[in-house]
């Protein structure tokens, strides 16, 4: 068990560099950024795996971890690959644009 | 060491997923960056299993492979003006995880308490939140009613029952009151979410967005997980802040949006008796001037996503400069369904984004424009913003289309935007009315050009 304080500063000082990072995303990128932000979020599945695959986790518990980790599989691959066709399009412009 | 290897691997990913949103500051590095987001994911999930607190592979793995085909095959099978509602969905699926994690964690006797409740309710409340979201967007015939009798009232209670629900369960720990908390945390995100107009999306997108990473947040805390913290924090600090911008662009506060809509003052405020004469132009009107133009400004709003009109905007901005127009288009931060979604639609359509402009960036240049186009965007141009001080929508930033020479406004009737306010600029002197949808009219626009 990590000490909360250390728990907390550590979300303090991530919550300050969300703050700066996303500021610095350009407005047309908007879109992509949700998505992108929504693909990440996925890796709460870490929390879904813990619980699918600890030993001593009951059975309907092992069965609640498994579908977590369905769902956010789910989100990461879908996440991510629609972010990745939004910004082909803007890629692809680029290139007819110049 | 093992268990020195998976904190480096969650401190490695956590460094990818900062440098993910920041690959975002530009168009040429986003692809990266989301290179880089998939590559965090995929060793956070390695060093799990690599840990010797997980040890259940096959089903597991079984698991992750099924939610992966089914979402590339629908993020691949999805068109892009369902995008809003794809997020909207994939907001859901996220946040139920935190529920699902939540619930697990308290039948399995673990004692953080207070962030298991947290956990569970805000993930809750973006679960069903998101799901209404996904009908309204989608525009499912029981998601267009807009309030309900005694709205603020029965959420009121709701919000009261969830806050003696948690302190009962941290009081007791008697299940039952965990499980009465879920549901009423669920049924809150449909009726706190149901009042909010179509319009307002962008905004409730953008925090649902932020509600999942709280979720996260939680989760994180009770779990002792940093990278689950890292990662919820910046989620829920991203979907603030485009919340914050969408609220801006509107001028409103969070509360009023969230309490639902604009208030009935908006159509009484705005009556005259006076008889109003909008013009009506024909497409041909509008190819001949924009023809003869040297610079046109394309405005887009909702109409051009709901007709799909970017594809002919697109072919109608290539005509234009082949004929020696400058052509640019301006967007205004709350146009469409979710933010930046014109971006996507004309990004979609090929225009190059180089062509593509924010409000503050052009603002200054429709007084120098031959001609403003305006395709199905409403309260964004609503001159009266900027002067009557008793409009609903008075200090909002808008569009300046009314300073350039000649405006077109594409539009199926004079009917007043999401507002209820009605736009003066439709009986401006300068502003021809093409009525029509969106597509049809830019088709036909772009025909006469071609015969001309």
């Amino acid at each position: 068990m990590i000490d909360i304080w250390t728990l907390l500063t550590i979300f303090t000082l991530a919550c300050f560099v969300g703050y700066f990072v996303v500021w610095g995303v350009t407005p047309a990128l908007h879109s992509p950024l949700m998505s992108v932000t929504n693909a990440i979020s996925g890796v709460v599945i870490i929390g879904a795996l813990i619980i699918a695959g600890r030993t001593e986790m009951s059975f309907e518990n092992k069965i609640l971890g498994l579908v977590a980790v369905f769902l956010a599989s789910v989100n990461i691959f879908g996440g991510f690959a629609v972010t990745h066709r939004m910004l082909v399009m803007f890629k692809k412009n680029k290139k007819k644009g110049e | 060491m093992t268990e020195s290897i998976v904190s480096a691997s969650y401190l490695f990913a956590g460094l990818l997923f900062i440098l993910s949103i920041r690959g975002l500051a530009s168009p040429e590095t986003a692809r990266r960056g989301n290179f880089f987001g998939f590559m965090g994911t995929m060793i956070a999930i390695a060093a799990t299993l690599y840990s010797p607190v997980t040890n259940e592979y096959l089903w597991v793995f079984l698991a992750i492979l099924l939610g992966a085909i089914v979402g590339i095959f629908s993020a691949l099978k999805v068109k892009m003006t369902s995008l809003p509602q794809m997020i909207a969905l994939l907001n859901g699926t996220g946040s139920l995880v935190s529920v699902l994690i939540a619930l697990a964690e308290i039948r399995n006797g673990s004692i953080a308490y207070f962030e298991l409740i947290m956990g569970l309710v805000i993930g809750a409340i973006a679960f069903t939140g998101s799901l209404v979201a996904f009908s309204k967007l989608q525009g499912l015939w029981f998601a267009k009613r807009r309030g309900f009798f005694m709205q603020k009232t029965v959420n009121l209670a709701l919000i009261l029952g969830m806050l003696f629900l948690g302190i009962a369960f941290y009081q007791t720990q008697n299940m039952n009151y965990f499980y009465a908390l879920a549901g009423i945390a669920l049924v809150f995100g449909i009726t706190a979410v149901a009042p909010i107009g179509g319009a307002d999306m962008p905004v409730v997108i953008s925090l649902l967005n932020s509600y999942s990473g709280w979720a996260l947040v939680f989760v994180g805390f009770s779990l002792s997980n940093v990278l689950l913290i890292i990662v919820g924090s910046m989620v829920g600090a991203s979907g603030l802040i485009l919340s914050y911008i969408m609220s801006k662009a509107m001028n409103r506060s969070l509360r009023n949006i969230l309490l639902g809509g604009f208030g009935k003052r908006a159509v009484t405020s705005q009556q005259d008796d006076e008889e109003k004469y909008a013009k009506t132009g024909s497409p041909e009107d509008a190819a001949f001037i924009m023809k003869n133009a040297s610079k046109v400004i394309i405005v887009p709003g909702y109409g051009m996503a709901v007709s799909q009109a970017q594809h002919i905007v697109e072919s109608l901005s290539k005509l234009l400069e082949k004929n020696g127009v400058e052509v640019k288009f301006a967007i205004h931060p709350v146009a469409g369904r979710m933010p930046g979604h014109m971006n996507v639609l004309l990004a979609e359509a090929n225009v190059p984004y180089e062509k593509v402009f924010e409000l503050e960036e052009i603002n200054r240049e429709f007084s120098t424009a031959d001609v403003a186009y305006v395709i199905g965007a409403n309260d964004v141009t609503n001159p009266v913003a900027k002067t009557d001080s008793n409009s609903p929508i008075f200090g909002m930033p808008v569009l300046d289309v009314e300073k350039a020479k000649t405006v077109f406004f594409v539009k199926r009737s004079l009917n007043s935007g999401y507002s209820g306010v009605d736009n003066p600029l439709f009986y401006h002197e300068n502003t021809s009315m093409l009525y029509g949808d969106a597509k049809k009219v830019t088709e036909q626009v772009v025909a006469a050009l071609e015969k001309a």
